[in-house]
């Protein structure tokens, strides 16, 4: 009963998912059709999606981007949250509870000043601009000083008294060791920034630096009746999440299992 | 912190080799014989600085800078080609007395105040659900989760298309069971409903998985010991795992206000599947204040109304802590 129960619930929440991969594969004028079984199962619509939009530029974009903001937020956030654990100096504490406090600024909030900051930059239109701004967070360097705060700190002394510098100890002791967390959170920054749309709303107006969401949203707009096409471009952009979904699940649930305990 | 007492071995470690540290003479003394400036804790301090200084630039410029503009943007009217003029309380004069806004602002309450019991419920009863010991629970717990991890638009357009009149998956399914459909999103009594509905789906496996670590921390022992003193399953709920989840529950309420509030998992929704339509039914007050900047160009008035946000959000952080004394939830 209580399997039944929870596996009819499961299903359920999944069935739009798999509505959509099936609206993808069906003609134009089966859509409504309310079987999820195409009749005449069709890849005519990711065709005409790869072939008459440029949404190949749309995918290496999105990869440029999301891809380069983790890997310069991974550093950063890993230099400051060693630091902030393991380095001692005047105003630590303080330093690191301002930091902490942004932690509930969302960027719907400070989307207005942002813009008009960034467009004072000069990074409108650019991959700096979609890049840069959304970089910084407050959560990733908590969850990492969470972490370094469990290294014992016996091995930073020695390393000390072997004359490695704090750079090295940085690079050659901390950062191997805490792979594990890195790579979760990589997962999580990647996902968050390939699914990223009100930023790059607001930053890029040049079609060359589209992402992926900003496409689908604007495809939708122009093609509102064509929703086999709109389906496979979903599916096409969820795709990638869903992957790093099966592949990582129990990084990504640990990442988000630590944000909630104190 | 946790950290081990400091020693006072100044001399080690990097600087070593210094002179005038032959044992024997406190730090003090060797202070006196003239020390270099780089000690190890003035090393140690600039090497910290050294590594915080990329993001903590990078918080300065992009959120606490945008922070304090936006408390002050709002004196000003503000054009598309950065020009500025003072205008005083004008910005918030007008926004006292926008129908719009007015509205926007009774959306925003209708929202949180439906959403957060419905995410705190779903997440809650979910994780309940899942951690019973039943086969393929794994398969299970990723079908509730998965919704989380497709983008926002994808899941907006899915969810458009699933609920367009007459033809649309939903509405057929509904006449299935002799249940009247409707026009779902273009009706504005029941759009906003759609919007929440859509909102718990896609976030209630995130809460479950925050739930599922809490409930994990309570001690077996506790249900066992009050099955054999011959405790309800109702009356362990509410008697164990309630008490002893309200850390959870505090970060739960408190960030899915705040994410409420602030519309982060609705912007895209709204933008995708109604554009704040049908008649300003789904006009949540964080869309309407992107419109009035990046449609009409009203930077300034934008901008004052959002610093009305962020006093609302300012003032349930502020509330939520001092109810719950910083989150250790001991109430009465």
């Amino acid at each position: 009963m209580l399997i039944f129960s929870t596996a009819t619930l499961a299903t359920i929440t999944a069935s739009p998912l798999v509505w959509m991969v099936s609206a993808s594969l069906k003609e134009p004028g089966e859509i409504f059709n309310s079987s999820l079984i195409p009749q005449h199962p069709t890849l005519d619509n990711f065709r005409y999606v790869f072939t008459q939009l440029p949404f190949l530029r749309y995918i290496l974009n999105t990869f440029f981007v999301a891809g380069t903001i983790t890997v310069i937020a991974l550093l950063f956030h890993s230099m400051a949250g060693y630091a902030f654990a393991r380095l001692r100096f005047p105003g630590r504490e303080t330093i690191f509870m301002a930091i902490f406090s942004t932690f509930l600024v969302s960027l719907q909030v400070i989307i207005v000043p942002l813009f008009i900051l960034v467009q004072k930059m000069g990074m409108v239109n650019s991959y700096a601009g979609l890049i840069i701004p959304v970089t910084f967070n407050a959560f990733g360097i908590f969850l990492l000083r969470q972490f370094y705060l469990g290294i014992p700190i016996d091995l930073q002394e020695a390393a000390i008294i072997d004359g490695a510098s704090y750079w090295g100890i940085y690079w050659n002791i901390m950062l191997p060791l805490s792979r594990p967390i890195l790579s979760a959170l990589a997962v999580f920054f990647f996902l968050v920034n390939w699914n990223a749309f009100i930023w790059p709303l607001t930053i890029t107006t040049n079609q060359d630096l589209w992402l992926v969401q900003l496409a689908i949203a604007s495809f939708q707009g122009q093609y509102s009746a064509a929703w086999n096409y709109i389906m496979a471009a979903s599916v096409v952009v969820a795709m990638p999440t869903l992957f790093l979904f099966f592949v990582f699940q129990r990084q990504l649930v640990e990442s988000i299992k630590t944000t909630g305990i104190k | 912190m946790d950290d081990p007492p400091r020693l006072s071995l100044d001399n080690l470690g990097p600087s070593a080799g210094e002179p005038g540290n032959e044992r024997g003479p406190g730090p003090i003394a060797v202070q006196r014989r003239g020390r270099p400036y780089w000690t190890r804790s003035r090393k140690e301090a600039l090497a910290a600085w050294l590594f915080i200084l990329p993001d903590f630039l990078g918080l300065l410029i992009f959120v606490a800078v945008p922070m304090l503009l936006s408390l002050s943007l709002g004196f000003f009217s503000v054009d598309g080609f950065g020009g500025y003029k003072f205008i005083g309380l004008a910005n918030y004069n007008r926004m006292f007395h926008d129908p719009l806004f007015l509205k926007s602002i009774g959306v925003t309450i209708v929202y949180v105040v439906c959403l957060v019991p419905g995410l705190y419920v779903s997440g809650l009863g979910l994780a309940l659900l899942v951690r019973q010991r039943i086969p393929l629970i794994g398969v299970w717990r990723s079908l509730f989760f998965m919704p989380y991890v497709v983008s926002l638009v994808v899941v907006a357009l899915i969810w458009k298309v699933l609920l367009i009149d007459k033809v649309g998956f939903i509405n057929q399914m509904l006449e299935l069971v002799g249940l009247q459909g409707r026009s779902w999103l273009g009706d504005p009594n029941f759009a906003l409903g759609a919007v929440l509905v859509v909102t718990v789906w896609f976030l209630m496996g995130y809460y479950m998985i925050i739930f599922l670590s809490g409930l994990q921390e309570i001690p077996r022992e506790y249900y066992e010991a009050a099955k054999i003193d011959g405790a309800k399953p109702w009356a362990m709920f509410t008697k164990i795992t309630l008490p002893l989840l309200r850390p959870t529950s505090f970060f739960v309420i408190l960030v899915s206000t705040v994410g409420a509030v602030s519309g982060s998992s609705a912007f895209d929704l709204i933008y995708v599947m109604t554009n704040g339509g049908p008649a300003n039914s789904t006009s949540l007050a964080v869309f309407y204040i992107y419109e009035q900047a990046f449609k009409f160009n009203n930077y300034g008035y934008a901008a004052a109304m959002a610093s009305s946000l962020v006093v609302i959000l300012l003032a349930i952080t502020v509330v939520l802590f001092a109810l719950t004394r910083g989150g250790r939830f001991h109430l009465g």
